[in-house]
């Protein structure tokens, strides 16, 4: 049987604005889900290549996360860090479908057992 | 007879596309058909772009019909009108109308359009709700701005997209009292970027409309018709009409119950032929190559496709790339193509305050791929060209933000004073001021060598400072290498050229009182800032407009948005506040039971005098606070760029050398303090006596108490760069010493920039000037002291308790969670 290649996980009115929410994975690493000023929905594995900081609770400008941890600067559409710093984080494929986040089934179970 | 053996055409859809099918046939080959046009709507095919100006009052009927009754018996086109087809027999080939009548075809084209989307939230179906998609929604919309049984008359418009706000526009023109609910932060946002979106907001508000951003509705009210819209928040919006603006669906229904293949919309190929060879379909009712459309632009495009295939040679449809007005008038807006940046891209943003102007075109590899223009469009069409062009724009790459006339004219050079260079004597420099480039160059040679010294002289860049760099440039080419360049004090950061001193003094000089007002005033290079330059303007605004400014909590870093500690595991710490370090049972219990409760990791006694629970998840901290709020503690605001806290000792109550109440003075100046926010961390400390055992000499401000009075200290730091306090002043009355405290944190307040602790300012201004304000200018120190406390009487409510009692609940809950079954067939999930 075909799996379903999105999993829908929810209305885009509750991500909070130019801000991200966090979608835990059982077995496997949390996502966050970012929403920018263009309404845009976006998400990475929920960890800073630089120590694991929690993305989801960095500053939204543009396309890009600042961690609150050091500030490292990553970009919501690669997943890489931007300007000086090296170092990249999954990015799981979003798309929204009726009001509603769709994101990449396989991508966001990588890892899980 | 003949006229039988014509293949039969039966088109359902009498509207923009299916007419325009037709029209394009005909054009090819007027003989080919037989034709059939079934439509849903009473009516000939009519501009249904144009309902807008006709709800405004700009158009009638008569003006926005595209075909009469004439040109359907010119080309003998069979129309049934006000009868939808309700079914398709694809194995005998027939259609089926709602009124009974079957036609057979030869070829059927499906061109039913969109529905317009409704929420489904209670109330939907009363008297009153209304869409705009066609006549009959504009004839109930007049219908109730005409009524006489409410004055006054309101409508709500649900929906902050292109026809939302049209709608909005016709109604308020029609004299309706009319508020526009939009669920997302930023109006149009799927068209406009923030601050074009803001612009916009601000001038639909000018003219009266009121615009909630971020509402959504929880429902329509009223008995047996609408009475108003309450909104989840709990607002209550009268209104004896509700307009549903807040999206389109394809309207598939006939295709799918015929068993043709459907995404979105109709699956079509680039013929416009769907799954079924004898059944095409156009307009906003298919899905081309994965992408459906909800403007006209592709259905001229699809058309020709479809025409040509159909009865010429077959060209294929490609796609289309779109472009949006609104059609408001005097408010001007453009955009096209993508515009959401990422890696590549970069963003040229010119900002014009004087005129309103602010354009941003996105180019990426050198090609342009997105533009957003308010308030001059007149570069829309050119930019648009180049985009779908896909025109390598390297060479004009410098000039593309001025517009095609500047642009073509050659004036892009390698120098980047070589635009300035080019101007002729008598062009206008300074465009508040009026100030010619002559004038300017004179003001140079006649000695005024120095951004001020110009300023002084000629006004030029004196007032909105756009031409800043105008001004710099002809310094730079008058005075060649003697020239330093400018501006000792730093920038916010790079999104601008002005610095903090600058922000905060025209923020209060011309009254801004947003952030992407602030951004689009003083010119702002990046559409939605930095996290630099965001909290800092978050900032700036919350000091100069206590009361008034609404907190972007976005803009703030993570601690102050969580109002707790991240630490480098991602949990949070809690420090709730103990008044001057004291503390009593009620309190240690209830830090006791939530460290048990929440099974917190450790709690630590910290160096300001209290108590620090660290490991708590960010979904507990609500439960956390509610149980802290309900021992009578609030926010310590350990996280917050605000005072942290005081610390005292024990003083006169019990220390055998202690000479004044310093508790209780830390206590009072703790409570007096507390919750204001500031550029930086502010701490105090109060000691009973000149053993100092507070440590006050190396706080933000300190008091040592003596047996004659206070001493007051200011501008010490224990921190990374260790500091002693200088002496302010000596003062008698516990009242005086909270008094100067007040005014000298109104002082850092104004003044300082943003992450500058006291210390680092006052060595900046120097102890002098902070005397001389505080201590020698009594009434000037009154002044500081009355505005702080105006200011704090909108700062002292408890953020723990408002998040505790659920607001910003989205920031505290996973969105959902995904649990894959041991057998992943089917991951389960759990939405929050
Ligand atoms: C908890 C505590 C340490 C402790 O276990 O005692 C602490 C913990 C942190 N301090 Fe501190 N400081 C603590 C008292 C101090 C003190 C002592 C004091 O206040 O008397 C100082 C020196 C005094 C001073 O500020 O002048 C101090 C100087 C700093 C500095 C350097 C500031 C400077 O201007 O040089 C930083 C870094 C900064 O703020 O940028 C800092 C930053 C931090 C941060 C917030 C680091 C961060 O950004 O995450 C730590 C947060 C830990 C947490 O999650 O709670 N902490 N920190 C103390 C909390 C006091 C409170 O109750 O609110
Ligand atoms: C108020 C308003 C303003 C707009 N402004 C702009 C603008 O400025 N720029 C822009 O590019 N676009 C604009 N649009 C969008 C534009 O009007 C549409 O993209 C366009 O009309 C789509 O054409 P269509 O033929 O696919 O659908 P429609 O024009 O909606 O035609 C579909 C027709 O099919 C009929 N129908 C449906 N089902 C059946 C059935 N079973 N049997 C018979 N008939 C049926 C419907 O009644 C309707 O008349 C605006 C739309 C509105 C409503
Ligand atoms: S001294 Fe350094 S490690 Fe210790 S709490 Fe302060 S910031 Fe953290
Ligand atoms: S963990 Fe993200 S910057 Fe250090």
């Amino acid at each position: 049987m075909m799996e379903p290649q999105w999993l829908d996980i929810g209305p885009v009115d509750q991500l909070p604005a130019l801000g991200a929410r966090t979608l835990p994975v059982r077995g496997g690493q949390e996502i966050a889900i970012f929403h920018t000023a263009n309404g845009e929905v976006y998400a990475l594995a929920n960890a800073c290549p630089h120590k694991a900081g929690p993305l989801s609770q960095g500053i939204v400008h543009d396309t890009t996360v600042t961690c609150p941890l050091h500030n490292w600067r990553i970009s919501l559409v690669t997943g890489q860090a931007l300007g000086e710093d090296k170092g990249c984080v999954p990015v799981i494929p979003v798309k929204i479908d009726g009001g509603r986040i769709l994101i990449g089934r396989a991508e966001a179970l990588a890892g899980v057992a | 007879m003949t006229q039988i053996q014509k293949p039969h055409l039966v088109v359902v859809g009498n509207g923009m596309a299916g007419c325009r099918a037709v029209e394009e046939i005909l054009a090819r080959d007027p003989d080919r058909y037989r034709i059939t046009i079934f439509g849903a709507e009473p009516r000939v095919n009519y501009n249904r772009i144009m309902l807008s100006p006709l709800l405004a009052g700009d158009k009638s009927f008569d003006d926005i019909v595209i075909n009469d009754l004439a040109w359907y018996a010119d080309n003998a086109i069979d129309l049934v009108s006000g009868d939808p087809v309700v079914a398709i027999d694809r194995k005998i080939q027939t259609v089926t109308a709602r009124s009974g009548r079957t036609e057979s075809y030869d070829r059927l084209l499906l061109a039913t359009g969109s529905d317009p989307f409704i929420i489904p939230c209670p109330g939907h179906d009363l008297q009153g709700v209304v869409t705009f998609r066609d006549m009959d929604d504009v004839g109930a919309m007049l219908r109730a701005a005409a009524s006489e049984d409410d004055v006054p008359r309101s409508a709500v418009v649900i929906g902050g997209g292109l026809l939302g706000l049209e709608a909005a526009h016709g109604l308020s023109l029609r004299g309706m009292t009319v508020t526009v609910l939009h669920l997302m932060p930023t109006l149009m946002e799927r068209q406009l970027d923030e601050a074009a979106g803001w612009l916009l907001k601000n001038a639909l508000e000018a003219r009266g409309q009121t615009i909630l951003t971020g509402a959504d509705t929880a429902e329509i009210y009223g008995q047996g018709k609408v009475e108003g819209v309450r909104l989840k928040d709990g607002r209550d919006i009268p209104a004896l009409l509700v307009v549903m603006a807040v999206g389109i669906r394809p309207n598939v229904k006939l295709a799918r119950d015929a068993g043709l293949a459907i995404g979105r919309g109709i699956h079509v190929d680039d013929h416009m032929v769907t799954s079924d060879a004898n059944i095409l379909a156009v307009g906003e009712c298919v899905e081309h190559n994965g992408n459906v459309y909800g403007l006209v632009a592709p259905l001229w495009d699809m058309c020709r496709s479809l025409a040509d295939a159909l009865v010429a040679t077959p060209s294929g449809y490609t796609g289309s790339v779109t472009s949006t007005k609104l059609k408001v008038s005097g408010i001007d807006v453009f955009s096209a193509g993508d515009f959401s940046g990422g890696e590549g891209c970069e963003d040229i943003v010119m900002r014009d305050a004087s005129r309103g102007v602010y354009k941003r075109v996105v180019v990426k590899n050198d090609r342009v791929i997105g533009a957003v223009l308010y308030g001059d469009t007149q570069d829309g069409n050119w930019y648009f060209d180049l985009l779908k062009r896909q025109q390598d724009v390297a060479e004009i790459r410098d000039a593309l933000i001025f517009g095609q006339a500047f642009a073509s004219g050659g004036a892009a050079s390698a120098n980047p004073n070589g635009a300035v260079a080019a101007l002729a004597d008598d062009a206008e420099i300074c465009g508040c001021n009026g100030v010619s480039k002559g004038k300017v160059v004179a003001a140079i040679c006649g000695g005024a060598e120095t951004l001020d010294a110009v300023r002084a002289c000629t006004k030029a860049s004196a007032s909105c400072g756009s031409c800043t760099g105008l001004v710099e440039g002809l310094l730079a080419i008058t005075m060649g290498d003697d020239y330093a360049g400018e501006r000792a004090a730093p920038t916010v950061c790079k999104c601008t050229s002005f610095t903090h001193e600058d922000v905060r003094r025209l923020i209060l000089e011309r009254e801004l009182k947003a952030i992407p007002q602030v951004m689009q005033a003083l010119h702002w290079t990046t559409p939605d800032g930095c996290s630099s330059c965001r909290p800092a303007l978050n900032y700036y605004l919350l000091c100069a407009w206590p009361g008034e400014f609404v907190d972007d909590n976005q803009s703030r870093f993570v601690n102050e948005r969580m109002h707790a500690n991240i630490q480098k595991d991602g949990t949070y710490s809690v420090v709730p506040r103990m008044w001057g370090g004291v503390t009593n049972p009620k309190e240690l219990r209830a830090i006791a039971d939530v460290a048990e409760k929440y099974e917190a990791r450790m709690v630590k006694v910290t160096g300001g005098q209290r108590l620090d629970i660290f490991g708590i998840s960010k979904e507990d901290l609500p439960a956390v606070w509610a149980d802290l709020n309900a021992a009578g503690m609030v926010s310590g605001h350990a996280y917050a760029k605000a005072l942290r806290t005081v610390k005292t000792c024990v003083g006169s109550e019990w220390c055998r050398f202690g000479t004044q109440d310093s508790t209780g003075l830390g206590i009072k100046t703790e409570q007096m303090t507390w919750g204001s926010f500031m550029p930086h961390k502010f701490k105090i400390a109060v000691s009973g006596c000149p053993r100092n055992c507070a440590e006050a000499t190396i706080k933000d401000f300190g008091v040592i108490c003596v047996d004659s009075g206070y001493e007051l200290s200011i501008g010490g730091n224990g921190g990374i760069k260790l500091r002693g306090t200088d002496f302010l002043c000596k003062v008698t009355t516990e009242q005086e010493a909270l008094d100067y405290c007040a005014a000298f944190i109104q002082l850092y307040r104004e003044e300082a920039r943003y992450l500058d602790r006291t210390a680092p300012w006052v060595e900046r201004v120097g102890l002098e000037y902070i005397k001389q304000r505080i201590v020698d200018d009594a009434t000037g120190r009154e002044a500081l002291r009355a505005r702080f406390l105006y200011s704090q009487s909108f700062m002292q409510d408890d953020p723990w308790a408002k998040r505790a009692a659920g607001e910003e609940y989205k920031l505290h809950q996973h969105l959902a969670e995904i649990r894959p079954t041991p057998t992943p067939s089917r991951p389960v999930m759990e939405l929050a």
